[in-house]
């Protein structure tokens, strides 16, 4: 039953051939068998997540019509708040800490009976792509345990790829959902900027943010993105407007008339030849069920990451200064407040945490601010500005999703440059405020590991990206003969 | 030896700069939900947003926003059609975020003016007074360092911490540079205060009490040579929390300036705290290691854009000009100018109004309030405003002289008692047995007394000398304790001695 998509596991549910207590404690089990290998959660919330699963079963028992996901268990990045339990954003500083209220995404998933198994590890404070920047130890990547599952999510991806949860909630600032799908094999979407509250979801970067759904398939995703998304009153920047309807264009699959765009900047130097191989044989597929492929240019990306690595570590010097011990979380030392101020903070971050905020510190700083935050505003009005003319091209975007597959654990750690780069296709996205998708586009030559395909869609249109999305799937599916991760070695066999 | 304030303007111009804070009286904070109630018990008017919990996101209180339109349009400013929050980050125990949710350079309201009047030995004098800006922030927690002597955080064993202010929406007023005002600086700081916190209080966006530091004000201060155009230095004196203090600290400030200035040295940048019981300043941070505050614009709220339907409904609902209010009354209660200046500088003019509303004769009311009052909160040195007399209670006390159940003096003392806490006048006419003498035969007993004590006197009075009555009705009133009616003491008096 685990390996079954979230929306096959809904369907059993409805038919009574399981009750969401059985289902739920099947994932318990895997946790228990592979969790010690993947090291996916942080927390798992076993009582928790039994008691939501029995109350789900009473309600179905007694008659109650349930919204489509209820008793499905999920998997939740560490980064989102969880009233009464523990929120530690992959950091020290947070250890212990149990926020008093639950985030607008986790009281969305309560609302849909979704069954919550535990949180997910994550980069620290979601700055990473590897999830090695974790306080509590790395993520190991369920295809090849000694390399990385991507971050920041990497939790949220490998708990899908092990099976350990048939959906998660992650969050993208620079490709945060999208890298960690792609290299493992998972489906991840970051919808448009603003589509999902971000209230309770502890930020990094403000107006890079963006909380949304990982799951194993494009329609479980759907799914999840109708249950999560819309607008909320608590969330400023949240759109006032109902969410796309990603469901119904997961369903329909049907691509042909479609103008899809390749964008030039986006492949050739930098990237693995196998996984530039299956992006081709994807659009071939696409094409063969009648979409139009046609190239674009978005010259501006080539600034793209400069731009994201000043914007993002400048937000994040700021969202992060509250961590000073004077409320809650890790407190060192003791005298006057701004010596425990400096001793918790020396502390309680970790190497890149302190390097963006020494960054982000300095870019603001009166001087410096023009030529940098001010720069880099400037180049972020040009990436959306290269994207509003891509879109006058194409109904949607593609590139892949990460240069390459899935990397050593240890190999890129002590060169941030080469990790950032591992975010180049997937950062104008989030500069510019759009949708991004990245769904398995096969197992690259080279490694036999899994490389990701990207659609991109303009604001508020993101059902273009699931569209697209499950046209592809389902012609990947009949190559194959069976789903992506039927490949991945069985875990837990030892 | 202090110098002389002659000496002070003879010499040097004085330049002027005002930032007034303003707690807005709005029924939720800034950016939540939380209640704004003051005196609540400490850290209960909070939530995840005001505490600047991880994860949490703040949301403009609509209603702040109109307000602080309200206070622009009051003050002759253009609203802005676009303006954003930005963040001031500096660490602060006090602030939950470590940043406070400003408006930086895109303020919502921009170049207005406020005219102030004086009173002067020449007669009244205007000044204009220009507005640079008036933005929206929110207030931080607030600290109280125990231990140590100066309540500050320096020297201090522990602090505690109380968040219920953080967040509570805060408008900040601030004047482009004020020159020309020389020897009148003081005063038109004053006026400029009083003028702005009635504007304020007309609106009805905020109770403004600066006692609680709902309205608290920033002076900057700075002399230069008189015909030389380059500014001097200023200091800035924070947190001044009465009208009576704003005056002194300028006045002070410019004393302080000008005998550094005298004598060749320089004054410092930096901010100064005033003291009441002094009225000097000292020296808090200096500016020249001013922090920098790393100001970007805020990317957790959206812009302000607020609709020109919306400013024009706004506009619409402006109350009448203080200035239009304080003539209209001058014309119903028939007062001359001077009294009409000496309410308004006792700052009791709200108080007199209530009174007169309350049915007191509008003579009788400005009387007492101007007079028994004002020279009881002259001699506890605070406003009028701020003793525990209410306009209900001299309504009560001018009825009952009306009524004849009162005289001046007896009310006096029912005055003295309500400030001093006893009760409502009511009680203390009970409770002191306060009571005009008009039963004839105890007062005959009394004159009878009086006569039998000076003989020589009463002669005089039967001889026609009447002026020297006044010393036989002076005994008579010694005798009741002032209790007694004079005038009905001197008819019997007369009547007594054959003279009436």
């Amino acid at each position: 039953m685990i390996q079954k998509t979230a929306i096959e596991m809904a369907a059993a549910l409805k038919a009574g051939e399981i009750s969401s207590v059985e289902l739920t404690q099947a994932h318990l089990d895997q946790i228990t068998k592979v969790d010690s290998q993947v090291h996916a959660f942080l927390h798992i919330d076993t009582e928790g997540a039994i008691s939501q699963a029995r109350a789900i079963d009473e309600k179905r028992n007694s008659g109650v019509e349930l919204p489509p996901l209820a008793g499905v268990p999920l998997a939740l990045k560490d980064v989102m708040t969880q009233k009464g339990i523990p929120t530690t954003c992959g950091s020290k500083m947070l250890e212990g800490w149990r926020p008093p209220y639950d985030s607008t995404v986790v009281t969305r998933l309560k609302e849909n009976g979704v069954v919550i198994l535990g949180k997910t590890n994550m980069d620290e404070f979601a700055m990473g792509s590897s999830t090695e920047n974790s306080a509590y130890g790395p993520t190991h990547n369920p295809w090849d345990l000694t390399r990385i599952p991507g971050g920041s999510g990497g939790g949220s991806s490998a708990a899908l790829a092990a099976f350990e949860a048939p959906l998660a909630i992650g969050t993208d600032t620079g490709g945060s959902i999208r890298q960690p799908a792609a290299v493992t094999g998972t489906v991840g979407v970051k919808p448009t900027y603003g589509g999902v509250s971000r209230y309770g979801l502890v930020a990094f970067s403000s107006s890079l943010d963006q909380a949304g759904p990982c799951a194993r398939t494009v329609l479980d995703a759907a799914y999840l993105h109708e249950a999560i998304g819309g607008y909320d009153k608590l969330d400023s920047t949240s759109i006032n407007a109902p969410v796309p309807p990603v469901v119904a264009a997961a369903k329909d699959g049907n691509v042909k008339g479609m103008k899809i765009g390749v964008i030039k900047e986006l492949q050739g130097d930098g990237y693995q030849p196998g996984v530039l191989k299956l992006f081709n044989e994807s659009l071939e597929l696409l094409a063969q069920q009648g979409a139009e492929i046609v190239e674009v240019s978005c010259k501006y990306f080539d600034y793209a990451l400069a731009a994201y690595y000043l914007i993002a570590p400048s937000e994040c010097s700021s969202n992060l200064a509250r961590f000073d011990a004077m409320r809650y979380g890790m407190r060192v030392g003791s005298g006057s407040a701004e010596d425990v101020m400096n001793l918790t903070r020396q502390a309680g971050f970790g190497r890149e945490v302190k390097r963006r905020i020494i960054l982000g510190t300095y870019a603001l700083s009166s001087g410096y601010y023009d030529a940098y935050y001010g720069s880099a505003q400037k180049v972020r009005t040009l990436i959306s500005r290269d994207f509003e003319n891509a879109f006058k091209l194409a109904d949607v975007l593609v590139s892949p999703t990460a240069p390459t597959t899935a990397f050593k654990i240890g190999e890129k750690a002590n060169d941030p440059i080469a990790m950032y780069l591992n975010d180049i296709a997937t950062i104008p996205t989030n500069l510019a405020g759009i949708g991004g998708m990245s769904l398995p586009s096969g197992l690259a030559e080279e490694d036999g590991l899994p490389a990701g395909f990207q659609i991109m869609a303009p604001a508020m249109q993101d059902d273009r990206m699931y569209k697209v999305g499950s046209a592809l799937e389902a012609a990947l599916l009949a190559k194959w003969g069976q789903p992506i991760l039927a490949s991945a070695p069985k875990l837990g066999a030892k | 030896m202090a110098l002389k304030y002659e000496d002070v303007i003879a010499k040097y111009e004085p330049v002027l700069g005002l930032e007034v804070h303003v707690e807005l009286g709005t029924e939720s904070k800034m950016f939540c939900g939380c209640n704004t109630v003051f005196g609540a018990a400490p850290n209960t008017q909070t939530c995840p947003v005001c505490l600047g919990l991880p994860g949490s996101l703040p949301v403009v209180n609509g209603k702040a926003i109109e307000y602080t339109i309200a206070i622009g349009l009051a003050l002759n400013c253009s609203i802005a059609p676009f303006s954003r929050f930005a963040r001031k980050n500096y660490f602060y125990p006090d602030m939950p975020k470590n940043f406070q949710t400003s408006q930086y350079d895109e303020p919502i309201c921009v170049n207005g003016y406020l005219d102030v009047t004086i009173d002067t030995e020449e007669g009244p004098k205007e000044f204009r007074i220009e507005i640079e800006r008036v933005h929206m922030e929110e207030d931080t927690g607030k600290s109280l360092h125990m231990g140590g002597a100066t309540g500050r955080i320096h020297g201090a064993d522990y602090s505690l911490l109380d968040y219920n202010r953080a967040g509570i929406p805060l408008v900040e007023i601030v004047t482009k540079i004020i020159p020309g005002t020389g020897k009148y600086a003081p005063e038109v700081a004053r006026a400029y205060v009083s003028e702005l916190r009635d504007i304020l209080r007309g609106l009805g966006v905020s109770d403004v009490k600066m006692e609680q530091g709902s309205l608290r004000c920033d002076a900057n201060v700075s002399l230069r040579p008189i015909g030389v155009e380059k500014l001097g230095t200023r200091s800035e004196t924070k947190n001044v929390n009465s009208l009576r203090s704003v005056e002194r600290a300028v006045r002070g400030e410019m004393i302080r300036h000008a005998e550094l200035l005298n004598k060749g040295e320089k004054v410092v940048q930096e901010t100064r705290h005033f003291h009441e019981d002094t009225g000097l300043t000292t020296p808090g941070r200096s500016k020249e290691q001013a922090e920098d505050y790393r100001y970007f614009p805020e990317p957790d709220l959206v812009p302000v854009a607020p609709t020109p339907e919306l400013i024009e409904k706004i506009k619409k609902s402006l109350p009448e000009k203080p200035s239009v209010r304080r003539k209209k009354l001058q014309e119903a209660w028939q007062v001359p100018d001077k009294e009409m200046a000496a309410m308004i500088n006792a700052d009791v003019l709200d108080l007199v109004e209530a009174t007169v509303k309350l049915g007191a004769d509008p003579t009788r009311a400005r009387s007492w309030w101007l007079g028994e009052i004002a020279r009881l909160a002259n001699e506890k040195g605070v406003a009028a405003a701020e003793l525990p007399i209410s306009s209900a209670d001299v309504a009560e006390i001018v009825a009952l002289i009306e009524k004849g159940e009162l005289t001046d003096k007896l009310a006096r003392q029912v005055v003295d008692g309500v400030i001093a806490g006893e009760g409502r006048p009511a009680e203390i006419i009970k409770s002191r047995g306060i009571q005009v003498v008009s039963d004839d035969s105890a007062l005959m007993v009394a004159i009878e007394k009086a006569i039998a004590a000076q003989p020589d006197v009463a002669e005089k009075v039967k001889g026609g000398h009447l002026p020297a009555a006044g010393a036989l009705i002076g005994a008579v009133m010694k005798e009741t304790k002032g209790q007694a009616d004079a005038a009905k003491v001197r008819e019997l008096l007369l009547k007594h001695l054959g003279q009436a």
